[in-house]
């Protein structure tokens, strides 16, 4: 499934695996070692978010800053894509609006082939995954690409396996993994000492920096006031990747604006602290193309700005997840995250960000639909964001979408829930379910010793339930439900006929 | 004061335990209780799963029936439905006549711990409980209602009670309401990391101020076959109690009725 965006197919290579749901949360549930790290980098980034989050003070009052500069882009998302654009044709810049992924990628494969490169060295971009950048590219004869960020770097050397994280893409990987990977790929003869690694890595990829020819990068903010391209790294390879290459090209979605440099400084230190719970990010860039007085940067400059899907939250209930500016905190709280991992999503973009933005993306729930029940509503998301995407309330959206307006139940699940809606909206049925419930469980009900105690009013429980109920008994048991006389009701009566005696 | 007592309906249907201890720690401090027999649930398991048509007439018959009494306040013993009715104005927006009565209903209702703390402002409810105990921090009281203090500061005044910290205290138990059934596979993962926590602070105790966590928590412990007691905190505050030993905010005293608006919990910090 693919949504279209003006007759065109878009949002097609959103998958990262063909595998079912449950198949990809069985095998996440294996990965212990991806659970721990999952679980240790949840744990380690709490502390160091929330006490950056807290050094900067009145934590709340920036989430409402941060949330009406987004919002106010997403309101007057044409005028700041015109200025944008007018500003970076200005400075000598090309603009491309790409509808869809293949559109995107096809105009920067023909750039490519115009500057007849050979050697493209890219940085960390969530949306060239989006739109299948680098395997586009390499149907070009004779072209390399390099992805420069390290985890990046790791991924496409392990044979280009798939990112499972939005800011640490490799996080499923432990030091003896990548070593491996070095060592065969690279011929590195060095330890598992990330230190080690990392240098390793560092003179691999100095060597084809200094030859490439065109640069590919994302954007995490584009300053529309003064067309200028915002990355945030912490290794310094977007800088040289737009800094050395005589061509550059820059992939944004296209709600990734900010109208002017003031906004782009508070959304970045709510970035920073956000994403890795620092106060700024070791790289702090701002470009554009070359200007005659400027001794670098690039000669030619484009912009390529993605819809794919984007304008179908437009207007809706969804268009908050445009003001998402994927810090991936969401993923870092999310305890359904913690347990199923990227790779149980099956979506480029996981976690509950990931959950909202698939279906969305995709226009539709044949490939993503069991992700806005994937999580417990906990709403740790909702409280973590920075630009205070209703995270949780939007997977209830995405759920009213399928149950009430698509009715894609089956019919039993369905028949339940339809029921279970009249027995909790008509107080006679329910005071019956009261009178009747115990007698009815009686006889799938154990007695058994129990070993958590108070919680079992009578000392049987039940173990197994029919319909959707056996989800429960599943995992644990039921408490048997009180004879009738014994319930609360039954009791309060009670207990004021004895207080007016 | 006149309280309506919001039941919901896991109370009704599992725990009368907890509604029981609930009534008596109230009347206890002086308020006349009345239970509603039309209330049922406040609309999460349909809404929550998509059945949003399907749960309207659940709202609005839940908005009469603890409107039904003319009481100063309704209190429940669950912060998710507590929550929920704190939601209903919002959600009943379509139809302005119940969105104005659920606001009326909305204004009054507290969760059990914030009602004694912030309204009646007891510190010390006079109970004790010889026992070492752990807390369950429930998601939606925390986090939607923005209640993250009346619960520790009535625990830390239990004469011999020990509260050990939790770690992970900011992780959902698994619960979920519907998604504990619909993902059991999640599920399962999520609620024994958290049998596993509370087994490693050693507490003989759970305590939470949600249902619902505590019947997947202590279910999952039964399951597991380990050892565990449950406790609402309405039954650890409803405990032994010896009425000498209550002790109010600093200024107020028994009978004061009260104001302490629930809107300065949601300011106390971060919603991490």
């Amino acid at each position: 499934m693919s949504s279209m965006v003006n007759g065109k197919k878009a949002a097609q290579y959103l998958r990262t695996s063909k595998a079912p749901f449950l198949t990809r949360v069985k095998e996440s549930e294996q990965d212990k070692f991806a659970q721990q790290a999952v679980a240790k980098a949840q744990d380690a980034q709490w502390v160091k978010r929330e006490a950056a989050r807290q050094e900067l003070g009145n934590w709340e009052q920036w989430r409402d800053l941060g949330e009406q500069i987004r919002q106010h882009v997403i309101r007057y998302l044409p005028d700041y894509l015109e200025e944008f654009s007018d500003n970076v044709e200005k400075r000598g810049g090309h603009v491309f609006f790409a509808q869809t992924d293949d559109e995107a990628a096809q105009y920067i494969k023909q750039i490519a082939i115009e500057k007849k490169a050979k050697h493209v060295v890219k940085s960390k971009s969530m949306v060239t995954s989006e739109i299948n950048l680098d395997p586009t590219l390499m149907t070009v004869p004779g072209l390399e690409v390099l992805e420069t960020d390290l985890a990046e770097f790791i991924l496409e050397e392990d044979d280009w396996d798939q990112p499972t994280h939005l800011v640490f893409p490799a996080l499923h990987k432990n030091r003896e993994q990548v070593r491996q990977v070095f060592e065969k790929k690279l011929g590195y003869k060095g330890d598992n000492d990330p230190q080690h690694m990392a240098r390793f890595s560092r003179k691999v990829l100095r060597k084809h920096f200094l030859e490439a020819d065109m640069g590919i990068t994302g954007c995490n903010f584009a300053v529309a006031d003064t067309g200028m391209i915002n990355l945030v790294t912490n290794e310094g390879n977007a800088d040289l990747a737009m800094c050395i290459p005589k061509t550059q090209v820059v992939v944004m979605g296209m709600e990734r604006l900010v109208p002017t440099m003031k906004e782009a400084e508070t959304m970045d230190n709510m970035l920073a602290r956000s994403a890795v719970g620092q106060k700024l990010t070791s790289y702090l860039t701002y470009t554009a193309p070359r200007t005659g007085q400027e001794s670098d940067g690039p000669d030619d400059f484009y912009v390529v700005i993605l819809d794919n899907g984007r304008s179908n939250a437009l207007g809706t209930v969804f268009e908050p997840i445009l003001q998402c500016i994927r810090c991936a905190s969401c993923l870092n709280v999310c305890p359904i995250y913690r347990h199923i991992g990227g790779h149980g999503y099956g979506s480029i973009y996981p976690g509950p960000v990931g959950s909202v933005l698939s279906p969305v993306l995709d226009g539709g729930y044949d490939d993503f639909g069991d992700l806005p029940y994937a999580c417990s509503l906990c709403a740790a998301c909702t409280a973590t964001c920075p630009v205070k995407i209703p995270l949780h309330q939007l997977m209830i959206e995405h759920r009213r979408i399928m149950m009430d307006d698509q009715s894609q139940a089956n019919l039993i699940d369905d028949t339940v829930m339809r029921v279970m809606g009249l027995g909790t909206g008509h107080s006679s049925l329910f005071r019956t379910a009261l009178g009747v419930d115990h007698t009815m469980l009686t006889p799938i009900s154990k007695k058994q010793p129990e070993t958590a105690k108070n919680l079992f009013a009578s000392d049987r429980h039940v173990e197994w339930m029919p319909f959707v109920f056996g989800g429960w008994t599943k995992v644990r048991d039921l408490p048997d439900p009180p004879k009738h006389g014994q319930n609360f009701r039954s009791w309060f009566a009670h207990h004021k006929k004895e207080q007016q005696a | 004061m006149k309280v309506v007592i919001f039941s919901t309906c896991v109370v009704d249907l599992m725990f009368p335990n907890v509604g029981k201890a609930m009534v008596e720690v109230l009347e206890r401090f002086g308020c006349d209780t009345y239970l509603p027999k039309e209330q049922i649930c406040c609309a999460q398991p349909t809404f929550n799963s998509g059945y949003v048509k399907e749960s309207m007439q659940v709202m609005r018959n839940e908005v009469d029936a603890l409107l039904s009494v003319d009481a100063d306040y309704i209190v429940g013993p669950a912060g998710s439905c507590v929550n929920m009715l704190k939601e209903l104005p919002f959600h009943l927006r379509a139809d302005p006549v119940y969105a104005a009565k659920a606001q009326t209903m909305a204004d009054k209702t507290y969760e059990f711990s914030q009602f004694l703390y912030r309204v009646l402002g007891v510190l010390d409810a006079g109970a004790e409980l010889d026992a070492v105990a752990t807390y369950h921090r429930s998601c939606h009281m925390t986090r939607l209602l923005g209640e993250r203090t009346s619960p520790f500061v009535l625990l830390g005044h239990v004469k011999g009670l020990t509260m050990v910290p939790l770690p992970h205290i900011e992780n959902c138990c698994g619960f979920g309401g519907m998604f504990s059934m619909k993902e059991p596979e999640i599920s399962k993962q999520m609620v024994d990391e958290k049998v596993n926590d509370v087994l490693s602070t050693k507490a003989s105790v759970l305590i939470s101020c949600d249902p619902g966590c505590l019947m997947n928590i202590g279910g999952r412990f039964n399951r597991r076959g380990e050892k565990i007691t449950i406790m609402h905190l309405a039954e650890v505050l409803n405990h032994n109690v010896d009425m000498s030993r209550v002790k109010y905010v600093e200024g107020r005293s028994a009978g004061d009725g009260a104001v302490s608006s629930v809107r300065a919990a949601k300011e106390e910090g971060a919603l991490v």
